[in-house]
């Protein structure tokens, strides 16, 4: 049953990246390659700011049994918001200005091309080997019906179902959120209402940068930090919102969930090195037999 | 002086595969608006099929059928052809988008399974002793260099004009129409899709001899060469030389090359040996960031007139908003192509 | 002479700025006043009104509500302005409840203010209380656009402006619409709307434009223009066939 832990660990870093590109897709109606990529720089960048804090301070020890301490948290929150700045700047500097003049597929286009240029920048600065944020082992506690998990895996999964809850409570009692549904489901018509879909735009990139940042250092601290990290994930994050039903965001959460517990099982069966054969393997059954997906719900 | 020679008829060979695999892109997308995000894993198919075609009997990958090069390459074509025409059957009828998506993830399965599948293919090894065309030839670098310049020139201008050939054919006529006007599609219905299957299926053919002729060329493959680094020199070289245009193809693939090796060249002297994989870091950030460049300022490239890439000729409008998803799916006229529900794109 | 709610000068739009469809019309309402605007098929009745509403360019002209110039206002500040507009199809958030519906739509007010209007709209419109938590898709035709319209008064507007509000009702919805703009307009609110349906939208009416070619050719007092032979003219001569709305 560990298959449950591992799952649920790697379904939350992939639909919590999935839910980026939903917004992205049903927001700003287009497929956004380069959000992998946020994703590797947001790690980036809150390892800089932990490790400019440590240099501050001095040591700071863990909390607890976890492997970080409060400088993590510290460093996660100003890395969930410059994400959503670069996100921002991203925008404002490339796909912004493609929406004025070119059809869709070219800005999907060019966000290969940021992706690309994002993520061999991060190379260049980093290099491509892997990185940590704590080489602090961490000893694995049995919790029962065969299950062990690690102290820093239990917190970075009840984080994530607060982070969820947070958005869920955003999308559906906010007037923010209900702007957002709005511009997803009829722009023009947003407008007419009186929302600012200018404004709506900004806050989902805010949304989606700060989401995949977080992901992104869950995936820093509880396996490691790589240029390619974000890489890694597109396929299962688009695979994951296809299968929900791109459009949705619970939809995400959920494919993301469902990818994350195919691939552990299959990790267990058939090796680790077959990881992303599941997410593709999902995507092509999907597209094949119902590509509106689980909560079909864009049908552009 | 000779060395200069031979050196020339290396960068050309390179550059005229890298045009091989551009025509197949240019069928794909210049001809019928169809985005290929995973260009690498076609290439790779063939170049991993001709190369397990034609190789010897060996404990380290699976071989011995020893074939003559030509039904290696025919192997090849046939075999990144179905992997094509079977994506293309799976999201030809939905928004353009899903195709990107789908051959993205083709490429990096693709990768996976020629790293990993090491009893087939040699994994991180690679595929070593594939056979050249000019094999004897090997001891005299230049008249080897020359000869597989001839051999590569001779399959890129076979492809290059029946692909001219065919975009002014009836079929080809077919296609453009098909691009231009989304209604037409629609009223031919499933006969639309066939087309373009059709299409995507031999561009992508045309991609899987491309990587033939390299795996030929070179002699040896391995996973690392079919990284999504491939796919984005392809695009950049497409959308610099302006797609539509198989000429563009080729120019838009010897200057972009030039750069590319050029630039290679540069951080080679600028560089310590042990910063250079660092310094190539940059390089890839330059054809990042070219690629959109272009996109944003001369999106149609050198030669290009695609329609995809022309201008979407919004007016600045007084008080109607410009920027921010195209407006209205209530103003009727004005609706991009982008905006049809997902059953009737295409 | 205080100024008409709403003014429209000269006003040129369209799709592209070779195409206008708007060519130069010229449309008042004053205060208060319910003006319905007529014309045969492609007259550019419905571009006219989403042109006011921001929704399609404007090459020249000008458009004032009250005393503010919204010629070059984007589309979403008009609400602030005073200005509401009801389109004549997807006019609703199908894929809302109800009631988020409306909490949308009064984005633009005080957030504390929004639940006493939502009840104020539910008391005009008492079908809609009812389904206020179903999606606004699953409700029929005649109370999609009762939704519509209530959403468009969440804002308090002073001009409400509807595309062909009865297309696509049965009897029993047009007559129900237009008994509730009648109301609407007791209550101060200038409307303007644009009407296949000549007769009923008359009968409610205080003037009349007739738009043909982009262009208002003809404008006089509701009431007259049945009996009016230059509006008979206007509509017999370029009149093609029934079918279709515009």
């Amino acid at each position: 049953m560990q298959f449950v832990v591992d799952g649920l660990l790697s379904g939350s870093m992939i639909g919590l990246g999935a839910i980026g590109v939903t917004l992205t897709y049903s927001i700003l109606q287009f497929s956004n390659f380069a959000h992998g990529d946020l994703m590797s720089w947001g790690t980036y960048a809150t390892l800089i700011v932990v490790n400019a804090i440590l240099q501050i301070m001095g040591p700071v020890g863990p909390l607890g049994p976890l492997s970080f301490g409060w400088p993590l948290l510290l460093a996660m929150i100003s890395g969930m918001a410059l994400t959503g700045l670069l996100a921002l700047a991203i925008d404002y500097v490339l796909f912004a200005r493609l929406r004025q003049k070119s059809e869709m597929i070219i800005i999907v286009m060019a966000s290969f091309g940021a992706s690309m240029a994002l993520r061999s920048f991060l190379e260049f600065l980093f290099t491509g080997q892997p990185t940590y944020f704590s080489h602090a082992i961490q000893i694995a506690t049995p919790i029962g019906l065969g299950i062990r998990i690690t102290p820093d895996q239990a917190v970075l999964l009840a984080m994530t179902a607060v982070l969820l809850l947070a958005v869920h409570l955003m999308i559906t009692r906010t007037q923010t959120g209900r702007s957002m549904r709005a511009v997803s489901q009829n722009a023009a018509l947003a407008r007419v209402v009186g929302i600012d879909v200018k404004r709506v735009i900004r806050v989902t990139w805010l949304v989606g940068g700060a989401l995949a940042c977080f992901s992104g250092i869950m995936i820093g601290v509880l396996l490691q930090i790589r240029p390619t990290m974000g890489l890694d994930l597109t396929l299962p994050m688009f695979a994951a919102a296809i299968l929900g039903g791109i459009g949705s965001i619970p939809g995400a959460v959920i494919g993301g969930l469902i990818i994350g517990l195919t691939e552990a099982v299959a990790v267990e069966q058939i090796g680790a090195e077959w990881r992303i054969a599941v997410s593709f393997v999902i995507l092509i059954a999907v597209l094949f037999i119902r590509p509106t997906g689980l909560f079909g719900v864009q049908e552009r | 002086m000779i060395d200069l020679v031979g050196y020339a008829a290396f960068f050309l060979t390179t550059v005229l595969i890298f045009s091989l695999i551009g025509l197949g892109l240019n069928l794909q997308w210049g001809l019928t608006g169809l985005f290929n995000a995973g260009i690498a894993g076609f290439v790779a198919v063939g170049a991993y099929v001709s190369a397990l075609l034609t190789t010897p009997e060996t404990p380290d990958h699976l071989g011995g059928f020893d074939l003559p090069i030509v039904l290696g390459w025919f192997g090849a074509m046939m075999a990144a052809a179905a992997a094509a025409a079977l994506i293309g059957f799976a999201t030809l009828r939905l928004k353009s988008d899903f195709l990107a998506i789908t051959t993205f993830g083709v490429s990096m399965v693709v990768h996976l399974v020629v790293l990993n599948a090491q009893s087939i293919t040699g994994g991180t090894f690679g595929i070593g002793f594939i056979p050249r065309p000019f094999a004897s030839l090997v001891e005299t670098p230049l008249y080897f260099n020359l000869g597989n310049l001839a051999v590569v020139t001779a399959v890129t201008l076979v492809v290059f004009f029946s692909l001219e050939h065919l975009a002014h054919s009836p079929w080809g006529r077919v296609l453009k129409a098909l691009r231009e006007d989304e209604r037409a599609a629609i009223s031919l219905g499933k006969n639309a899709r066939f087309y373009r299957t059709q299409a995507f299926a031999l561009g992508g053919g045309i991609m899987g001899l491309a990587g033939a002729v390299q795996a030929h060329f070179v002699g040896y493959i391995a996973p690392d060469n079919y990284l999504p680094t491939l796919t984005f020199q392809v695009w950049v070289m497409l959308v610099v030389g302006g797609s539509g245009s198989n000429l563009g193809v080729v120019i838009g693939s010897l200057i972009v090359w030039a750069i590319w090796a050029g630039s290679g060249a540069m951080t080679g002297m600028l560089f310590a040996p042990e910063q250079q994989a660092h310094a190539a870091s940059l390089q890839l950030v330059a054809i990042g960031v070219m690629l959109c460049v272009i996109l944003l300022v001369r999106p149609n490239g050198i030669f290009g007139g695609a329609s995809q890439l022309r201008d979407k000729k919004r007016n600045s409008p007084k008080g109607a908003d410009g920027a921010g998803p195209s407006s209205s799916s209530s103003t009727e006229a004005n609706a991009p192509t982008d905006r049809m529900p997902i059953s009737k794109k295409y | 002479m205080t100024r008409p709610a709403l003014l429209v000068e000269s006003l040129v739009a369209g799709y592209g700025p070779d195409l206008p469809i708007v060519r130069g019309a010229s449309i008042r309402a004053e205060a208060g006043e319910i003006v319905v605007i007529l014309g045969p098929n492609g007259a550019g009745k419905s571009t006219l009104i989403k042109s006011v509403a921001g929704l399609v360019p404007k090459s020249s002209g000008r458009v004032l509500v009250g005393d503010n110039d919204i010629t070059d206002a984007p589309a979403h500040t008009l609400v602030t302005r005073g200005l509401a507009f009801v389109p004549q199809t997807e006019n609703v958030f199908q894929r809302m409840s109800v009631e988020d519906n409306l909490k949308v739509a009064g984005g633009v007010l005080k957030p504390r203010d929004v639940p006493e209007r939502i009840s104020e709209m539910y008391e005009i419109f008492p079908d809609l209380v009812r389904q206020k938590r179903d999606l606004a898709g699953s409700l029929s035709g005649g109370q999609r656009q009762m939704l519509a319209v209530a959403r468009a008064l969440m804002i308090h507007p002073s001009v409400l402006l509807l595309d062909e509000p009865s297309a696509g009702l049965s009897p029993k919805f047009v007559s129900m619409v237009f008994a509730m703009l009648s109301d609407v307009r007791k209550s101060g609110v200038t409307i303007v709307l644009v009407e296949q349906n000549a007769k009923a939208a008359l009968a409610i009416g205080d003037r009349a434009y007739i738009l043909v070619d982009g262009k208002e050719r003809h404008e006089g007092v509701a009431s007259e223009f049945w009996n009016d032979p230059v509006v008979a003219e206007l509509y017999l001569g370029h009149r093609t066939d029934k079918a279709g709305g515009k």
